[in-house]
C-alpha cells in the first residue's frame, strides 16, 4: 500500500522532519521523501499522532524544504532476504554497494526483530577455537554469544576481530562460519582493510557485508546493524548456518543515536546519551544465541572504542552489563610491541564454564586457566611495588612471579597475525611457562593436572 | 464517555487515547491486536497509556478499549515452577502459541485453570471466616503444601465447602452471603496485600555463602542491596542465593538482563537439589523473566508481579526470598517512560519519583503477622548496576538508604578471582544485634564474638597493607606478618567460596563457625609457637595447614575439620623443637 504524498512538513531539524498530516500513520512506518531537485530520501515514522508525525530521514535532511513531498510506504522497516545475500556487499540501508543486482527476496523480514523468548533459548556450550591462546585460555568464546572487544583509538583491534573471523571454527571440525560484517561509521581506509583481507582469505564469497563508512549519514547508523541482524537470523534461524557477525564501531552507531535524541529535544542521561541507551543495545546484542529446535547460531563480536580509554564510558559501561563479557585491549601492551595486546586481566567470558572442561577442551583448562591469570595478575601488581622498593626486597615467590608476568606476555600473549595456535598447543604453552615457578606456589593447580602435565613430571 | 477510545498519539511504548473513560493505572487493550497496556497519566480527555508490547505499525484512529481492572496477578495452584514474562504470561505457552520469537497480541493464563487438584478442606459449615483465612491444603509440589485463603476482603460464615478434587475456578467454598470462593484468586499488582502487623526480624536468612552469613547476616523479612559493577558477579550471588537460601519458596525475578542467563537458570534448577529439603530446586520457585530486549513497560511492572506472588505465599505463613536482578534496569524503564512522558526529570534524568518508588518496593519486604495470625516473611535481595560500578548515582543512593544490607561487589575482587567478589571492608548489615541471639542459640554461644575477632583481622590488615605498600612486607615485624598471614587465610579460605563447585558452592552454617574457629586456632598456635622462638615461615608453611585448607573441597569435611585442626595445632608446635 502506498499512500498519497504530503506537502504539510512544518519544521525540519537535525535528522527530523516534522509534518502535519491527515491521513493516520503507523509507528515505525516507512517514509519516502521526494525533494523538489528531485532526490529520493528515506525515513521512518519516530512519533504519531492525530495532529503531527515525526519522521527520522536516513540520508540527513540537507535539501529538504517544505515543498518536498512525503509519501508514508504503509508498512515497517523491513530487508528483504534470501541466500543471494551471501556474497554482496550492500550500503548501509540495504541498497547493492557492489554494482550487482538487487536482493531477489525469499522473504521480507522485519528488521526490528522480535525478542527470542528466554524459555526457547539453548544455552551455548560449543567451544569455538579461534587460534588467539589469550582468547582461548582466558576469554574463551562460545558459539552463540555475544563477547565484544572493548579498544580504543589506535589499537589493533580489526586485526583481531579479523585474526578471529579467520581462525575461528569449532574444535575438530571444519564447519566455517559465515560472517555478517556491519560498518557503521568506520573509514573507507578501514573499510577496504576488512575487505580486502575477507577478499585475500576467500572469506568474501560467505559473507555478507552491510557498509555505512564515516561519509555516510549519521542517522542510516541506526538501522545497519538491525539490517545486518537480520540478515543474520534468516542465515542462522531459517538456513541452519552458524553466523558471526562483527559490528565496529558501535562507539559510531551510540553517538549517532544521540544524535537522534539531541534533535528530538529528549531529556538526556549520561554524557548526552539517550536514557533508552540500555534497551536500544540490548535490542542488538540479545538477538546473538541459538534457539531450540534451529541448527544455526549467532555469535556476535561487536567493536567499540572506549572513548578516552575509558572502559566506565557510558558505552562500554552499558555494552558490559548486557553482553556475555568482554575482550579488552590495553595500549600499554601495545605499546610494548605485543600483538595481540589483550589484556587478560579485566577481560572475561560469562559463558567459558559452559565450555571448557574433558569433553570440550582439555580437562586442565580450568585449573590452568586459573593459575596463568593469578600468575599474571600478582606479577603485575608486584610490577607497581618494584618501582618503589627495588627488585631486591622482594621475596623468592614474588621473584619468580615478577619474571613470570614478562614471560607472559612475551611468550604466551603475543603471536603473529596468522599464527594459529590449538587449545592443545595453547595449554601445553603455558604448562611450559608455568614450570619457571616453583610448584609449592602454584597453589590454583590441581596436584593430579600438575603429575600429569608439568614438564617436569612428563619427561 | 464508554470504556472505548480512539488511538491519538504513539510514541515507542506511550500511546495517548482519547474519548475514553479511564482511571490511573486501568488496564486497557490498545489497537486491532489488543495489546496489553496500562494507563499511566490522564489530560482532560487524553489518557496515557504505556503498553506492555512492541507498538510498531499501529496507527492513530484505533481503538482501545479499557478493562477497568487494575494490573493484576493470578494467584492460585499452579504457580510453583512456573517461568513468567513480567506481567505474568507464562513463557511455554508464549513459545506454544507464538514460537521462538516472542511477538504480540497474545493472552495467555497465568496456569492451567483445568488442571485439577486435590483440595483438603480445613473449615467446616459454619465456622466464621476473615480475609486471609485458610479454608483448604493443596499439595502442590512435593514439598509445599498451597494454602487456599479466604480473599483479604472477603468474611463471612461458611454455608457450605467441598472437598476432592477441582480445578482453580470451580467453586469450593460458598459463605451465607452468597459469595464464591475458587482456588484461584487475583490481586493488584501495584497494592501491597494486607497483613496484621510487621515484627522485627530475628532469625536470619541461611545462604550457605560464608561471608554473608557470617560477617554480613541478613534476616529473614530484611531487605538486601547488591550493587557492584559488570562482571563483579552479582548474577552468581544472586543465582546463589536461589539455590541455597533456606527460604521455603524462591521468587527469582530476571529484571531487563541477559536472556541466555534465564535459560542457564532454566536448564540448571530442575536438576538442582535444595540443600535444606532434598528436593529439586524448582518445586519451590517461581521465575520471572523479563530480558532487556522484551518490551521496557513490562519489564517496569515485572517487579511488583514478582513482589506479589512473594506476598502471596508470605499470607500462608511461609518464608519467601525474593531476587530481584537488576534494579537498575527497572528503574531505567521507569527513566525510559517518564521520559516519553515528558516529566520534568530529576537526578541524571530518572523520574523525581525514582526514590519513593524504590523505598515502596523495598518495604514490601517484611516479617509479618499474617490475617491468619500465622508468621510469614518476604525477604527482598536486589541487584543494583551502577553505571561504571559508581555507587553515588542515584538508584544505589535511593537502595542504600532503605535496606539495611548492603553487598558490596567490587570489580577489583573479581579482576583477582576472589569470588564471591563482595568488598569486606564497605559492605555492611545493621541485623546483628537482632539476629545474634538466635546465632547463639542455634550456633554456639560465642559466635558473635569470633565474627568480630575475624572482622577485626581484616581491619588491621588492610591498614598493614598500606604500610606493605610503602616498604614491603619484609620491613613489617613478625607479629604483624603473622597477623598478615591470618587474614590471607580468612580470604582465600574463608571468604573466597567457589560458586560452580559441587561442595564449595554451600557451606553449612555450623561448619563456617568451626572454619573460623579454624583460623583462630591457627593464630594462637602460631603466636605461642613463635613466642617460644618457632620461625615464622616453619609455621606457616606446616603441611598440615594446606591440608585444612584443600580440605573444603572434600565431602564430610565438617566431621574432620577439628581433628585437621588438631594435626595442625600439634605439628605448629613442632616447629619450635625444630629450632
Amino acid at each position: 500500500m502506498t499512500g498519497k504524498e504530503y506537502r504539510t512538513i512544518t519544521d525540519v531539524k537535525g535528522p527530523l522532519v516534522f509534518l502535519n498530516k491527515t491521513e493516520p500513520v503507523a509507528f515505525g512506518e516507512i517514509v519516502t521523501l521526494r525533494l523538489t531537485n528531485g532526490t529520493i530520501k528515506n525515513g521512518q515514522v519516530l512519533d504519531t499522532s492525530d495532529d503531527m508525525v515525526i519522521v527520522q530521514v536516513f540520508e540527513g535532511t540537507a535539501k529538504i524544504d517544505r515543498d518536498a513531498g512525503v509519501t508514508f510506504m504503509g508498512d515497517v522497516f523491513k530487508l528483504p532476504v534470501s541466500t543471494d545475500l551471501i556474497g554482496r556487499i550492500l550500503d548501509g540501508a540495504g541498497r547493492p554497494r557492489d554494482g550487482g543486482p538487487e536482493i531477489v527476496a525469499d522473504q521480507k523480514a522485519d528488521i526490528i526483530g522480535a525478542a527470542i523468548n528466554p524459555y526457547s533459548r539453548q544455552s551455548p556450550h560449543d567451544f569455538i577455537q579461534t587460534g588467539i591462546s589469550a582468547i582461548d585460555l582466558c576469554t574463551t568464546l562460545v558459539r552463540g554469544q555475544k563477547l565484544p572487544i572493548f579498544s580504543a583509538s589506535g589499537l589493533p583491534h580489526n586485526d583481531i576481530a579479523l585474526q578471529i573471523a579467520r581462525q575461528a571454527k569449532l574444535k575438530g571440525s571444519d564447519e566455517d562460519f559465515i560472517v555478517v560484517f556491519c560498518a557503521m561509521g568506520i573509514t573507507a581506509e578501514e573499510y577496504n582493510f576488512f575487505r580486502s583481507d575477507l577478499e585475500r582469505t576467500g572469506a568474501l564469497e560467505s559473507a555478507v557485508l552491510f557498509v555505512n563508512l564515516a561519509d555516510d549519514p549519521a542517522v542510516e547508523r541506526i538501522i545497519t546493524p538491525r539490517l545486518a541482524l537480520t540478515a543474520a537470523e534468516y542465515l542462522a534461524f531459517e538456513k541452519d548456518k552458524h553466523v558471526l557477525v562483527i559490528y565496529t564501531d558501535m562507539t559510531n552507531y551510540c553517538d549517532a543515536l544521540r544524535q537522534i535524541g539531541a534533535a528530538r529535544e529528549e531529556v538526556p542521561g549520561r554524557r548526552g546519551y539517550p536514557g533508552y541507551m540500555y534497551t536500544d543495545l540490548a535490542m542488538l546484542y540479545e538477538r546473538a544465541g541459538i534457539v531450540k529446535g534451529k541448527k544455526g547460531s549467532i555469535t556476535q563480536f561487536p567493536i567499540l572504542t572506549m572513548p578516552g580509554d575509558d572502559i566506565t564510558h557510558p558505552i562500554p559501561d552499558l555494552s558490559g552489563y548486557i553482553t556475555e563479557g568482554q575482550i579488552v585491549i590495553s595500549r600499554e601492551l601495545h605499546q610494548q610491541g605485543i600483538y595481540p595486546p589483550i589484556n587478560v586481566l579485566p577481560s572475561l567470558s560469562r559463558l567459558m564454564g559452559s565450555c571448557i572442561g574433558e569433553k570440550t577442551t582439555r580437562e586442565d583448562h580450568k585449573s590452568v586457566s586459573d593459575q596463568m591469570y593469578a600468575g599474571y595478575a600478582q606479577g603485575r601488581e608486584l610490577r607497581g611495588l618494584v618501582a618503589i622498593v627495588g627488585e631486591d626486597a622482594l621475596n623468592e615467590r614474588d621473584k619468580q612471579l615478577l619474571t613470570f608476568s614478562g614471560v607472559f606476555e612475551d611468550k604466551f600473549l603475543r603471536q603473529t597475525r596468522d599464527e594459529d595456535r590449538t587449545i592443545e598447543e595453547t595449554l601445553d604453552l603455558c604448562w611450559e611457562l608455568m614450570s619457571s615457578i616453583d610448584t609449592k606456589y602454584l597453589v590454583r593447580l590441581d596436584q593430579k593436572w600438575i603429575d600429569k602435565y608439568h614438564p617436569d613430571n612428563k619427561a | 464517555m464508554s470504556n472505548e477510545g480512539v488511538i491519538y498519539r504513539i510514541s515507542g511504548p506511550v500511546v495517548t487515547a482519547t474519548g475514553m473513560r479511564a482511571a490511573m493505572y486501568d488496564v486497557v487493550r490498545v489497537g486491532d491486536e489488543g495489546l496489553m497496556g496500562e494507563v499511566i497519566e490522564l489530560h482532560g480527555d487524553k489518557a496515557v497509556i504505556q503498553v506492555y508490547e512492541d507498538t510498531s505499525g499501529i496507527r492513530p484512529g484505533e481503538p482501545v478499549l479499557n478493562t477497568q481492572e487494575t494490573l493484576s496477578v493470578s494467584l492460585g495452584p499452579g504457580l510453583l515452577t512456573q517461568i513468567y514474562d513480567g506481567i505474568q504470561r507464562p513463557l511455554p505457552t508464549l513459545e506454544k502459541e507464538m514460537g521462538v520469537f516472542i511477538t504480540r497480541g497474545v493472552d495467555a493464563d497465568a496456569f492451567d485453570l483445568e488442571k485439577i487438584w486435590t483440595f483438603d478442606p480445613q473449615v467446616t459449615v459454619g465456622d466464621e471466616l476473615v480475609g486471609g483465612q485458610v479454608i483448604g491444603h493443596v499439595q502442590e509440589t512435593e514439598t509445599i503444601i498451597h494454602k487456599i485463603m479466604v480473599p483479604p476482603t472477603v468474611s463471612g460464615t461458611v454455608k457450605s465447602i467441598e472437598s476432592g478434587d477441582f480445578n482453580v475456578t470451580q467453586t469450593v467454598c460458598v459463605l451465607e452471603d452468597g459469595t464464591e470462593m475458587q482456588m484461584m484468586q487475583k490481586w493488584p499488582v501495584r497494592t501491597p496485600r494486607p497483613f496484621q502487623q510487621k515484627y522485627a526480624p530475628d532469625t536470619p536468612l541461611v545462604t550457605g555463602m560464608r561471608i554473608l552469613d557470617f560477617l554480613f547476616p541478613l534476616a529473614k523479612g530484611g531487605a538486601a542491596g547488591i550493587p557492584g559493577p559488570f562482571g563483579s558477579g552479582k548474577t552468581v550471588t544472586q543465582q546463589s542465593l536461589a539455590k541455597y537460601s533456606d527460604a521455603q519458596l524462591v521468587v527469582y525475578i530476571g529484571c531487563g538482563e541477559r536472556g541466555n542467563e534465564m535459560t542457564e537458570v532454566l536448564d540448571e534448577f530442575p536438576h538442582l537439589i535444595d540443600p535444606n529439603t532434598g528436593k529439586p530446586l524448582m518445586e519451590r520457585t517461581v521465575m520471572i523473566a523479563n530480558t532487556s530486549n522484551m518490551p521496557v513497560a513490562a519489564r517496569e511492572a515485572s517487579v511488583y508481579t514478582g513482589i506479589t506472588i512473594a506476598e502471596y505465599f508470605r499470607d500462608m505463613g511461609y518464608d519467601v526470598a525474593l531476587m530481584a536482578d537488576s534494579t537498575s534496569r527497572w528503574a531505567e524503564a521507569m527513566r525510559e517512560i517518564s521520559s516519553r512522558l515528558e516529566e520534568m526529570p530529576g537526578e541524571e534524568g530518572y523520574p523525581a519519583y525514582l526514590s519513593s518508588r524504590i523505598a515502596e518496593f523495598y518495604e514490601r519486604a517484611g516479617r509479618v503477622e499474617t490475617l491468619n495470625g500465622d508468621d510469614g516473611s518476604v525477604t527482598v535481595i536486589g541487584a543494583v548496576s551502577p553505571p561504571g560500578g559508581d555507587i553515588s548515582e542515584p538508584v544505589s543512593q535511593g537502595t542504600l538508604r532503605i535496606v539495611k544490607v548492603f553487598w558490596g561487589l567490587d570489580a577489583g575482587l573479581a579482576r583477582q578471582r576472589h569470588f564471591p567478589a563482595i568488598n569486606w571492608l564497605n559492605s555492611y548489615s545493621l541485623y546483628p544485634q537482632s539476629l545474634d541471639q538466635w546465632f547463639r542459640d542455634n550456633i554456639s554461644q560465642d559466635f558473635p564474638e569470633v565474627r568480630t575477632q575475624i572482622s577485626g583481622l581484616l581491619q588491621i590488615e588492610a591498614e598493614l597493607q598500606e604500610i606493605v605498600q610503602l616498604v614491603g612486607s619484609d620491613a613489617l615485624p613478625t607479629d604483624q606478618q603473622l597477623t598478615l598471614e591470618v587474614a590471607r587465610m580468612i580470604r582465600e579460605f574463608f571468604l573466597q567460596q567457589n560458586g560452580f563447585h559441587e561442595v564449595d558452592a554451600y557451606c553449612d552454617i555450623h561448619l563456617q563457625y568451626k572454619m573460623a574457629k579454624a583460623i583462630l586456632s591457627f593464630q594462637d598456635a602460631a603466636k605461642s609457637a613463635m613466642a617460644n622462638g618457632a620461625q615464622l615461615d616453619d609455621v606457616v608453611n606446616v603441611p598440615s595447614r594446606s591440608d585444612l585448607m584443600r580440605g573444603r573441597f572434600e565431602k564430610g569435611y565438617v566431621d574432620v575439620i577439628e581433628s585437621m585442626v588438631d594435626t595442625m595445632t600439634a605439628e605448629i608446635a613442632d616447629t619450635v623443637e625444630e629450632n
